[in-house]
């Protein structure tokens, strides 16, 4: 099983992407089963997100909270901290959104990608970074899953920033 | 049939309007909010043509859809928690009343401490009002559950209103890719709501009328009556999904590995699957571990119980509920059913995921090695034993 755990702050689509990438999962495919869930509670602009996604090739059925991720995926490097690691498999790894870059993660300046395609946030620019790193999905199924799940008139930007993120990363 | 990642609540109201509701009353609480809105969203896109209703509380969505039922039409409603025990006093009308309204019920835990998160003790607290209790497991369930609610409740021979429980967040907002049917499938398998339990001008006659101690009890033991029916019913109904959609389900409970198995755990709700996965992880251990899932708490289901626990070295009932100053009402439950029957295995009650709290798979392992070694007779996860007076 694979799993990813999302962070971002509420508004910037961490769960989004948590779920778009539950979606792509079996977008092509009856025998692939994603399950993907925010972190429960109330909603608040601007407060600390979790999101997580699970795939495996037969039915999720662990529902708890991801303790061992394969990929720690952050939107907002202000919520990266080192004891995140804990929260890592031993060949887990850490992407973070951020022009800087963080000892035993791998730094992408992804808010400049959202920029240029008039995107108030960087969540399926992260959703590229993870597919372009893991490949856990391809990125046509990550496209489809945007053409599925997200609405029409944000479609074409955020395809278009995914699938220069994924391309960052092949570069 | 097509295929869509959607949360549990989300599952639901696609099944709810595959199955046509002629009047839906909503009241929003966290975590139902989502399955009425979607609803909504659906009357106004004109995906499905009812009577949305907003009403001012609970108490009134009942209301609502009792006076929609009594007028002859499909009702539909959806609550939670404090949502349901507001209500409280209208789930006995509609039972008395023999209307048959199906109600989404995502299981949150009761206050105070005031809490939003997942348990069961809301809807387990109102097993005695007269409805039909289902617990479903994960979102397809949810959805396939929401078309065949209908079809149970409104049988003759039942007549009976339908209580579909989701547990808070862990499946009402979780999400999974589901099947979602046809509504030529749904139409074949749900034909239109006819009753003559309703107000008809043409054929005036009384209705939800008083009834004094000489014939009182006679209604009473009809209602019974109507609910032990149910289980017939559940049983046809699940036999004609299966034949139209191709899912199998296996009626009042579903069981898992239990054939050989010396220890069992009886549970309910969407924590069963972590259930599943751990017995398999023992038995690859050498220990003889099953599970045993109540997908109906009403009507209850006595025989199956007992003739999966007859030969358990142990068993235990893992439920998000705990009856003050006794034990688990699933616990008590399940005990009666194996006295009536003369099972005389040993029981443990666990009582977890209180106010939304964590099982894990670590937490289900312990129950397993705590009812082979013997424990307490009542165990609270996360705090240890009470000796409960034993």
């Amino acid at each position: 099983m694979n799993e990813i755990i999302w962070l971002g702050r509420g508004g910037q689509g961490a769960f989004t992407a948590a779920k778009l990438l539950g979606a792509a999962y079996n977008i092509d495919s009856d025998d692939k089963y994603g399950l993907a869930f925010p972190s429960f509670g109330p909603e608040r602009r601007g407060a600390p997100v979790r999101a997580f996604t699970k795939l495996d090739t037969k039915p999720v059925v662990d529902r708890s909270q991801t303790e061992k991720a394969d990929y720690i995926v952050i939107i907002d490097d202000t919520l990266y901290s080192p004891q995140l690691r804990g929260l890592l498999k031993d060949s887990g790894k850490v992407i973070v959104n951020s022009r800087n870059s963080i000892d035993g993660a791998l730094t992408f300046d992804g808010d400049s990608i959202a920029a240029e395609f008039r995107l108030p946030t960087a969540n399926t620019v992260m959703f590229g970074l993870l597919v372009g790193h893991s490949g856990v999905v391809t990125s046509d199924e990550a496209v489809k899953a945007i053409k599925g799940y997200m609405p029409a008139k944000i479609q074409e930007r955020n395809i278009s920033a995914l699938l220069r993120a994924v391309q960052e990363v092949a570069e | 049939m097509s295929k869509k990642f959607l949360s549990g609540n989300e599952a639901f109201a696609e099944g709810i309007r595959l199955a046509r509701p002629q009047v839906i009353s909503a009241y929003p609480i966290t975590p139902q909010t989502i399955v009425v809105e979607r609803l909504s969203e659906m009357v106004e896109d004109g995906s499905l043509n009812a009577e949305y209703v907003h009403v001012e509380s609970e108490h009134s969505a009942l209301s609502c859809a009792i006076g929609a039922s009594a007028a002859g039409a499909r009702a539909f409603t959806a609550t939670s928690s404090q949502g349901l025990l507001y209500m409280a006093e209208c789930l006995y009308y509609a039972a008395g009343g023999r209307f048959p309204i199906v109600m989404m019920n995502a299981d949150r835990s009761t206050a105070l401490p005031w809490n939003i998160y997942g348990d069961q003790r809301d809807s387990l607290s109102q097993l005695d009002s007269g409805w039909i209790q289902s617990y479903a497991e994960n979102a397809q369930e949810a959805l396939d559950l929401a078309l065949m609610s209908y079809k149970i409740a409104e049988d003759k021979r039942v007549q009976t209103p339908y209580m579909a429980n989701l547990d808070g967040f862990v499946l009402t907002h979780t999400y999974e890719t589901v099947d979602i049917p046809t509504h030529e499938q749904a139409d074949k398998f749900l034909p239109s709501y006819e009753t003559d339990n309703r107000i008809d001008f043409d054929n005036p006659k009384n209705m939800a009328f008083s009834a004094g101690p000489d014939t009182n009890y006679i209604f009473k033991y009809k209602e019974h009556k109507g609910l032990l029916a149910a289980r017939e019913v559940i049983s046809e109904t699940e036999k004609k999904f299966a034949e139209i959609f191709g899912r199998k389900y296996s009626g009042l409970t579903e069981n898992y590995r239990t054939d050989d198995a010396d220890y069992i755990i009886v549970t309910l709700g969407s924590i069963a699957g972590l259930c599943r996965e751990t017995a398999d992880k023992l038995r690859e251990q050498g220990v003889k571990a099953g599970v045993v899932r109540i997908r109906y708490m009403r009507p209850f289901p006595n025989e199956e119980i007992a003739d999966v626990l007859r030969n358990v070295k142990a068993y235990a009932v893992l439920e998000k509920d705990i009856s003050f100053g006794n034990e688990g009402t699933v616990f008590t439950n399940v005990n009666s059913a194996l006295k009536k029957a003369g099972v005389d295995a040993k029981g443990y009650n666990f009582i977890g995921g209180l106010g939304g709290r964590n099982i894990s798979a670590g937490d289900i392992e312990n129950i397993y090695t705590s009812i082979a070694n013997g424990t307490d007779a009542v165990n609270f996860i996360g705090i240890g034993g009470e000796d409960n007076g034993k």
